[in-house]
């Protein structure tokens, strides 16, 4: 989708939490506790590494140089760096914050032991985000305290299932504060069969109940059926047991004629779920009846779809046993 | 400058070496910015760009384009689509607002994948560079 998550989503689609996740209840008792206390950067803040880092960036800005040079502002985190050293002690992975140093808290080691033991064994980091008080020189020696401020309930992700968690740091030169920076990892277990993409996928199937049946029944005979109050004459879609303007709960069904506009819409791009090739456009489409539905939109190029765009409905068979409806895009 | 003015796009090729470098400068030592081998049993198609790199990219790309005087004063971002060896990373910025000398600029930068990263720049510009540049008397 348009890249545009709700905090702590944004890493590559993130499905509904999972209700009574007992682990979620232990983990999130963490919250401002602290990850890192009395941290001390490995080396003060010199030239050489400042180079180093304007040399990878490609950064040639001349403030970065010279006997008055400053450090570049995003080198901010990499000042309080274990490095190589600091996996000393062994779980594998930091994420910066000097794992496996004398720094880091009991509280953090025992957060990521729990989600260890949970399977979240892998991380990534997704967000980072950076304020700079005042600017870092040569011989600036580099001091930091980090919290553990939030952990997001289990979400789900391309990547796997799993936990944010959000830790912000202060960050001092000589004492004085220079600067925070807040950090979001995801730490997940890694999805089942990521690295065979060539398995066919199945298409996703409708949920199928009682309150819903005749609709797919409908779908099936490659009619679109809306609902109708028997009491009130409202059309109502999606299907729902009862009326929603006057409450009656009898009801008969209208066939759609099938003419409709694009009242809003997405193009997904990012994440790709399997059994789907994105970009793809996914329609709110307004039927000429008054009532609105969700559905692919076909037939023109993704970038193409604009809203007031008139579309037709049509039935696409995606698997033998699927069908579904789509609108069609294409001018006649 | 106004608001609503876009920067030009920084076009940044994402090679094996700028995903190490970039790792290595950053004193991040995950095995996944550096062994393919490790990023591959972890799940990961390859080697990937991480986020410290991101970052100094993003601080590149508004510094190339204010000036050596525009002074960073906050630089958020998110991660979506991983940057890859092989990719191309194109950076996009369109100023969202001008208070006084400072502005904020929503950053998205772009691989084959989809959005890598997506961010708000806070940047200030000391007067008197905003004179050098707007006066360009001989």
């Amino acid at each position: 989708m348009r890249y545009r998550g709700r905090r702590g989503e944004g890493l590559m689609g993130v499905l509904p939490s999972e209700p009574d996740d007992d682990l979620y209840v232990r983990l999130k008792a963490f919250e401002g506790r602290p990850a890192v206390t009395g941290g001390t950067g490995k080396d003060p803040v010199n030239a050489p590494m400042i180079r180093h880092w304007c040399e990878a960036m490609g950064d040639t800005n001349p403030a970065y140089e010279g006997p008055d040079a400053i450090a570049p502002p995003t080198m901010l985190q990499a000042w309080t760096m274990g490095g190589l050293s600091g996996h000393r002690n062994g779980h594998g992975h930091s994420h910066g914050h000097g794992r496996g140093r004398p720094g880091r808290s009991s509280a953090y080691d025992a957060l990521f032991s729990l989600l260890d033991e949970a399977g979240c064994t892998s991380v990534v980091a997704t967000d980072c985000e950076q304020e700079y008080l005042r600017p870092l020189r040569p011989g600036d020696r580099i001091t930091f305290d980090a919290v553990i401020e939030s952990v997001s309930p289990r979400k789900t992700t391309k990547l796997g299932t799993g936990y944010f968690v959000t830790t912000r740091m202060d960050v001092r030169a000589d004492g004085e504060l220079a600067g925070t920076h807040r950090f979001r990892i995801l730490k997940y277990a890694p999805a089942e069969g990521r690295r065979t993409p060539a398995r066919p996928h199945p298409h996703p199937r409708p949920v199928i109940n009682r309150d819903n049946a005749a609709f797919w029944a409908g779908v099936a005979e490659r009619k679109l059926l809306i609902q109708r109050c028997t009491h009130c004459t409202a059309l109502r879609f999606p299907w729902l047991p009862g009326c929603n303007r006057c409450g009656g709960d009898g009801w008969d069904t209208v066939e759609a004629a099938g003419h409709g506009t694009v009242f809003s819409y997405v193009v997904m791009h990012h994440p790709p779920f399997p059994a789907f090739d994105p970009p793809y456009a996914v329609g709110l489409i307004e039927l000429a009846e008054g009532v609105r539905m969700v559905a692919g939109v076909v037939g023109v190029p993704p970038e193409k779809v604009r809203i007031g765009m008139p579309v037709r409905l049509e039935f696409r068979t995606v698997e033998e046993d699927l069908v579904l409806p789509v609108f069609n895009g294409r001018q006649a | 400058m106004r608001a609503g003015d876009d920067l030009p796009s920084l076009t940044i090729p994402i090679t094996r070496t700028l995903i190490i470098a970039g790792a290595l400068a950053s004193r991040d030592y995950q095995d996944v910015h550096h062994d393919t081998e490790a990023a591959k049993s972890k799940g990961s198609p390859d080697i990937f760009m991480n986020i410290l790199t991101t970052n100094g990219l993003v601080g590149r790309y508004i510094t190339d384009h204010f000036g050596p005087h525009a002074v960073l004063r906050k630089v958020a971002i998110r991660l979506g689509a991983p940057n890859y060896p092989g990719d191309e990373l194109v950076l996009r910025g369109t100023v969202r607002s001008l208070d006084g000398d400072t502005a904020e600029v929503r950053i998205i930068g772009t691989n084959r994948l989809g959005h890598h990263v997506t961010g708000t720049v806070t940047v200030a510009m000391p007067r008197s560079s905003q004179e050098t540049k707007q006066d360009p008397t001989p």
